[in-house]
């Protein structure tokens, strides 16, 4: 048999080959690594990273980073095999989806107390902690709208115009977080009834569905459409650049979104993970926090936040965030099955 | 007539059915095992994934199987319904047009004294080194909304069936002209010349030699452009804008939704067209097989003015219309911003503060690629030599040969699908792969697998059979014959097969967007994450980087190639 | 050459099916020591099927091998005693000729210089001294089959097999390497086994020759053996140039072929027989002018082919005859004034007639 096992040596050596390779592709790690799913942008996660870096040197983080309804959909199909430690930077009608199907640990993070009332989960402990508030906001590219002669839109219903039939680009819902609020807010505006009216009007207008949430203002800083449904950061971000593009309020009020941290339950690594959300809710990372976002949960730390437009904050509408949670699915299986599947006579 | 004394019949086993079983020698031993770990490693990351996808499709979202169930649903769903006709549509439109297209084109390398005949090769070749993004991406720029000739398209919309088609026409023209111009440069010089003396006019010689000596290489590219386009991904998902795809779909059903089992009913759909077209690939290979077999003279093309003219007018076309995408693209990965900023800057390359994994992408692109290179070739090179030269066990040689055809047959996103069902599950003990970089390796070089197979046993083939036999006879174990003859014999196989596998790890996209994880994000796949947060101007970058290194590879390969023909040309003349 | 008769090779009942197709059949046959034995056959008759049994390359379906008093039957060729070589020579290309006649000393931990002189002997030996860096790619046909030869000798096998070795070579080189593997087995003795369907090839080279046919022993035996006395009509037809004649034994030692008798050893053949009769072309006696004697009959020239040294006659015999060959010198035809349309007699030597009896 020893001949035998020295002959092998030609396959032995290939077979271990793979075998090596295989062991050099998982990292050794001496410290904890946490698998943190996000849906934050990710020019800011390099940020948040670096921070946690420096004040948690024993924590690691693994990013899975995609739009808010992937990741809210990647972690109910993980149900029964969880994947994530921990959620940090999901909107928060998400969380309370996941809240409800028993899926996130409740702990109040050291100093969780001290954030303002409505950026908690309400529970005892909280399953939850929130972040910052990202809201809606529309893109206009002056220079297409000029040259599409395209009037200067005011108010959501505006939207529905005719004028603006192919110039206007919003996410699915299904997939982005933005989406989901947009659609939230007009049906809490609107009531159920005219808001999918009103959505109805809109899709007759919409050249398409993009599946991020930034991407239709990216793409109306560029000029891929004249007019992108997003979110105020993104917009100013493509402004801060030399975008031609204009962030308008509309005139009903704006939809907007909490991003929140919570623990998953089950994880293996608790107690590093309650580190990380301790750290989130820490002054430092509100301050971060404010660089993209006007509305921070720990008072007295917002900002203004560059190239917002005035009055952003007032237009908040008063988001019931219960409705939005308890009707999530409902809601996106009736976008899906009436959208969705006329996307195609578009 | 025995003229020596018979022996009595009793004492030798008269058995007329079985083989007198010959003791097996440590090479034998060897080499099955060798049979037997690779047939089983195949097995493990083909037939299972496989098994897990079919076994997925049929059970609902808890895990019960529930049969038919997701087919029937899916058939009652109009919107998906709609994406099988939008792909049938989209492959066979592009698959005429390229035929067209990549027939004139090989025509004019192969059978004319059309001048740059190597320049216009090189030049067609070019799709080769980037992923099919890089087309879509660069017609947006060309016809997109701030396209720079968009009024070409007489308002019709990029986005949708037209940019398909033309960003699918681009990325596949290079297999096509590959085909072709093997079938066309198999002619038999005597067919031309009989006709010819007959005083057969040009274009009866064209229809009545020409065509059919190309018939089955023609039928062969249709197959497999058709293939290549209804299982292509990342065209669509650039360009499509809302025409959906049964690709799409089932990056949709998968990522968007996280609905597995609806995305597995979806990849069987798409499934079937490629078994089909596997199928009828196989059958017309064979064909061709026979139609060669004859002895023919090399065809000599002679130069004829206006023919040769007309066709360099045409090569240049399509040649600058290669050049333009590839220049569109490059020029706008340095523009600030498009369209109203047109200053040139490099912060397009500043992948790190984009969407997309940063530069670590494309380091682990390179990374991925250069193990797919090394192991890949590798395994595969040893699963042609035991195919080819294990004695005895024709079953299992069979067997590892039939599991290794496989792949060809399956759409990378459906093997990567597949892998996310078999390795995710949670019993399976192999699921530590899950999410590594092995996982990219190993899925990448499956996808790629019966190509380099297809390659490695045809450089063994070569070989003079008696080989082995030789070295048994001279006690030297096989291992050493493998090393110190059929190994540098077979090296300039082995580096196209490296060449092949590395080229095609830096491009894919559809077997490795279902299998990446954070740490392994690759920049094929950033190219397409840059692109859907609309971040396009740092995607066509990306999708640079990857032509630079294809690039500089094949130019590695090309000088290494070369030294080692002059090194070995001695030994190699014949 | 070793005189000794001891057997060395023994190949009892050896039967190889393929499918439902029988290559050999229930063959049995002995080698003796240093003995250069040719299998000489058409193609297909199971003649390298037989070699490569006896190699062990496609294992027999039954039977028994035996080789140096070793059963060998169920040993894998890297443990039988063998050195091959083969038509397409099989030279590794990617190798100088001392790597490839070095090859399989390497294995068999020789010090350095003990191989390096071993090889250059080896190559003296066959007549290749000073080529030893060249690469097969740059040698002639000739020369790689020296090298092959050398390199299936470098081991010092107990068994030398030759398969077809000189069938790809062109007609002189053939002939001097036929005469030089002839003297390199005088010098070494080793048993040989040639493979060919050359009959001219075994004829000069072999000591023994096994016909083959059909999976079957035809005849064994030396070539004189061979060529004048062959066993069968198939032998007698495969060795040379025959002329056949069909007949009936009217009596004992006598054959009826149309209306004449021709004399003849019947042997126990019995009366009334169908048989076949044999003559060599060469064994026809003609002369101009009739004669008295025994198996004279009269004969036309019915046309003549020139082939050199000699005259092929083809010859209208009497009823039953049928056409006929003999071969004249080009002086005799001269001095019998052949042409088409001449009379000869012709007188078929009773020694020289051999009869078959036909298999009804």
């Amino acid at each position: 048999m020893k001949i035998v096992f020295h002959k092998l040596g030609l396959f032995g050596k290939s077979v271990l080959g793979l075998a090596i390779g295989i062991m050099l592709a998982i990292p050794a790690s001496a410290k904890t690594t946490l698998t943190v799913y996000t849906a934050m942008e990710a020019d800011m996660l390099k940020e948040y990273a670096a921070a946690v870096k420096k004040d948690l040197p024993d924590i690691g983080i693994r990013w899975v980073r995609d739009s808010t309804g992937i990741v809210t959909a990647k972690l109910l199909a993980e149900k029964n095999n969880p994947r994530a430690d921990i959620i940090w930077g999901l909107a928060a009608t998400s969380l309370m989806l996941l809240k409800t199907e028993g899926m996130l640990e409740p702990y109040a993070p050291a100093g969780a107390g001290k954030l303002s009332a409505q950026f908690r989960d309400s529970a005892n402990p909280p399953s939850w902690t929130g972040m910052d508030a990202w809201i809606a906001s529309i893109c206009v590219n002056t220079v297409e709208a000029t040259k599409n002669n395209l009037p200067t839109p005011t108010s959501w219903m505006d939207l529905t115009d005719p004028v603006y039939k192919g110039h206007l680009a919003m996410p699915n819902p299904n997939s982005s977080g933005t989406g989901f609020l947009d659609v939230s807010s007009w049906l809490q505006l609107y009531g159920e009834l005219g808001g999918w009216q009103f959505m109805d009007n809109l899709h007759e207008n919409i050249a398409w569905y993009t599946h991020s949430g930034s991407k239709p203002c990216k793409q109306a800083a560029r000029g891929e459409v004249a007019i992108g449904i997003s979110y105020a950061y993104r917009g100013a971000k493509s402004k801060a650049k030399g975008a031609p593009l204009e962030l308008i309020i509309p005139r009903e009020g704006v939809g907007w979104d909490m991003e929140a941290t919570a623990i998953v339950k089950g994880t293996k690594k608790l107690a590093a993970a309650k580190q990380l959300a301790d750290w989130s809710v820490t002054k430092k990372a509100n301050v971060l926090y404010n660089k993209g976002y006007a509305v921070v949960a720990y008072p007295g730390v917002a900002k203004p936040v560059k190239h917002f437009p005035a009055g952003i904050l007032e237009a908040m509408i008063d988001n019931d965030f219960e409705f939005a949670a308890v009707n999530r699915k409902r809601i996106l299986g009736e976008w899906q099955s009436r959208y969705d599947a006329k996307s195609e006579a578009k | 007539m025995n003229t020596t004394v018979s022996i009595p019949a009793s004492t030798v086993p008269n058995n007329r059915v079985s083989s007198i079983k010959i003791k097996l020698s440590r090479d034998d031993y060897t080499l099955r095992i060798g049979l037997v770990l690779l047939i089983g490693l195949l097995t493990v990351f083909v037939v299972f994934p496989l098994y897990s996808l079919l076994s997925k499709s049929m059970e609902d979202m808890d895990g019960n199987f529930v049969g038919l169930q997701n087919f029937h649903e899916y058939f009652q769903t109009p919107a998906l319904l709609i994406s099988v006709g939008n792909s049938l549509s989209v492959a066979f439109f592009t698959a005429m047009i390229v035929l067209v297209l990549a027939f004139i084109y090989a025509y004019a390398l192969t059978r004319t004294q059309m001048p740059f005949r190597l320049f216009f090769r090189g030049v067609a070749l070019i799709p080769i080194l980037a992923p099919s993004l890089l087309a879509a991406i660069s017609l947006i720029y060309w016809f997109g909304t701030q396209g720079v000739i968009k009024s070409w398209l007489f308002g019709s919309s990029i986005y949708g069936p037209i940019g398909v088609v033309m960003a699918s026409c681009f990325w596949v023209f290079p297999h096509a002209l590959m085909i072709l111009i093997t079938a066309l440069s198999t002619a038999d010089a005597r067919l031309y010349e009989a006709a010819e003396a007959l005083r057969t006019p040009k274009w009866r010689i064209f229809w009545t030699v020409t065509l059919p000596g190309a018939k089955y290489g023609i039928l062969s590219t249709g197959f497999i452009v058709f293939t290549l386009v209804i299982t292509d991904f990342g065209v669509p998902k650039v360009i499509g804008g809302n025409f959906n795809v049964l690709a799409t779909d089932v990056y949709k059903q998968v990522v968007g939704q996280q609905n597995f089992e609806m995305g597995a009913v979806v990849s069987l759909v798409l499934l079937l067209p490629a078994v089909i077209a596997f199928i009828a690939d196989r059958w017309v290979q064979r064909k061709q097989v026979a139609l060669l077999s004859a002895r023919a003279v090399p065809f000599q093309p002679k130069p004829e003015p206006l023919r040769d003219w007309l066709l360099f007018g045409f090569c240049s076309f399509i040649a600058f219309i290669f050049l333009a995408m590839l220049a569109m693209a490059a020029y706008a990965s340095f523009v600030t911003f498009w369209p109203y900023n047109l200053s040139l800057t490099l912060n397009n390359y500043d992948f790190d503060l984009m969407d997309g994994g940063g530069w670590e992408a494309y380091y682990n692109s390179i990374q991925m690629a250069i193990y797919c290179a090394i192991f890949g070739t590798g395994l595969i090179f040893i699963g042609s030599y035991l195919v080819e030269k294990a004695r005895g066990v024709t079953w299992m040689r069979t067997l590892l040969h039939l599991i290794a055809m496989l792949p060809l047959a399956i759409p990378g996103l459906v093997l990567g699908i597949a892998y996310i069902f078999f390795f995710n599950h949670p019993d399976n003990p192999l699921g530590f792969l899950y999410g590594t970089m092995a996982i990219l390796v190993i899925s990448t070089i499956i996808h790629f697998y019966t190509v380099s197979h297809l390659t490695g046993l045809t450089a063994l083939k070569q070989l003079d059979p008696e080989f082995e036999t030789v070295s048994l006879s001279l006690k030297t174990p096989v291992w050493r014959t493998f090393g110190k003859v059929t190994l540098p014999v077979c090296l300039p196989a082995l580096l196209d097969v490296a060449s092949y596998l590395f080229l095609n790890a830096m491009t894919t996209v559809s077997v490795v967007v279902f299998l990446y994880s954070p740490e392994t994000m690759l920049a094929s796949i950033a190219v397409l994450n840059m692109d859907d947060a609309g971040d396009i101007a740092p995607a066509a970058a990306m999708a640079l980087m990857i032509v630079y290194t294809s690039a500089t590879f094949r130019i590695l390969h090309a000088l290494f190639s070369n030294y080692l023909k002059r090194r070995t040309q001695v030994w190699r003349n014949r | 050459m070793p005189e000794s008769k001891q057997n060395y090779l023994r190949i009892e009942n050896l039967t190889k099916h393929f499918g439902d197709f029988v290559a050999v059949q229930e063959l049995s046959l002995e080698i003796h020591d240093g003995e250069f034995i040719c299998f000489l056959g058409p193609s297909g008759c199971g003649k390298t099927t037989l070699l490569r049994a006896i190699a062990g390359l496609d294992p027999q379906s039954s039977g028994r091998i035996t080789q140096a008093e070793k059963d060998i039957s169920n040993l894998p060729p890297s443990q039988r005693d063998f050195g091959i070589v083969f038509q397409s020579y099989a030279l590794f290309p990617n190798l100088t000729v001392f790597q490839n006649v070095a090859y399989g000393l390497e294995n068999m931990k020789i010090p350095k210089p003990a191989i390096q002189k071993q090889v250059n002997d080896l190559l003296d030996l066959v007549g290749m001294p000073e080529q030893t860096d060249k690469y097969p790619a740059q040698l002639s046909g000739g020369q790689q089959q020296r090298v092959a030869l050398a390199r299936a000798l470098a081991t010092s096998p107990g068994l030398l097999l030759l398969d077809e070795p000189l069938s790809a070579l062109d007609a002189r080189v053939r002939a001097t390497l036929r005469h030089e593997i002839r003297l390199l087995h005088e010098r070494l003795g080793v048993t040989t086994i040639l493979v060919t369907h050359d009959q001219e090839e075994a004829l000069s080279m072999a000591d023994r020759i096994v016909v083959m046919n059909e999976g079957r022993i035809e005849q064994v035996g030396t070539p004189e053996e061979i060529y004048s006395t062959p066993a069968s009509p198939f032998v007698a037809d495969f060795i040379g140039v025959m002329n056949f004649m069909q007949g009936e034994v009217s009596t004992s030692g006598k054959v009826l072929v149309g209306e004449k008798t021709l004399v003849c050893e019947t042997g126990e053949i019995p009366h009334a027989s169908k048989v076949r009769l044999t003559v060599r072309p060469e064994d026809i006696v003609c002369s101009a002018k009739a004669k008295d004697i025994i198996n004279s009959f009269a004969v036309k020239v019915e046309s003549l082919e020139f082939l050199g040294s000699f005259c092929r006659l083809i010859l209208k015999g009497p009823e039953g005859f049928g056409e006929l060959m003999t071969d004249l010198s080009t002086q005799q035809v001269h001095e019998l004034n052949v042409s088409p349309g001449t009379a000869l007699t012709a007188v078929f030597p009773a020694r020289n007639l051999r009869v078959f009896q036909e298999s009804s």
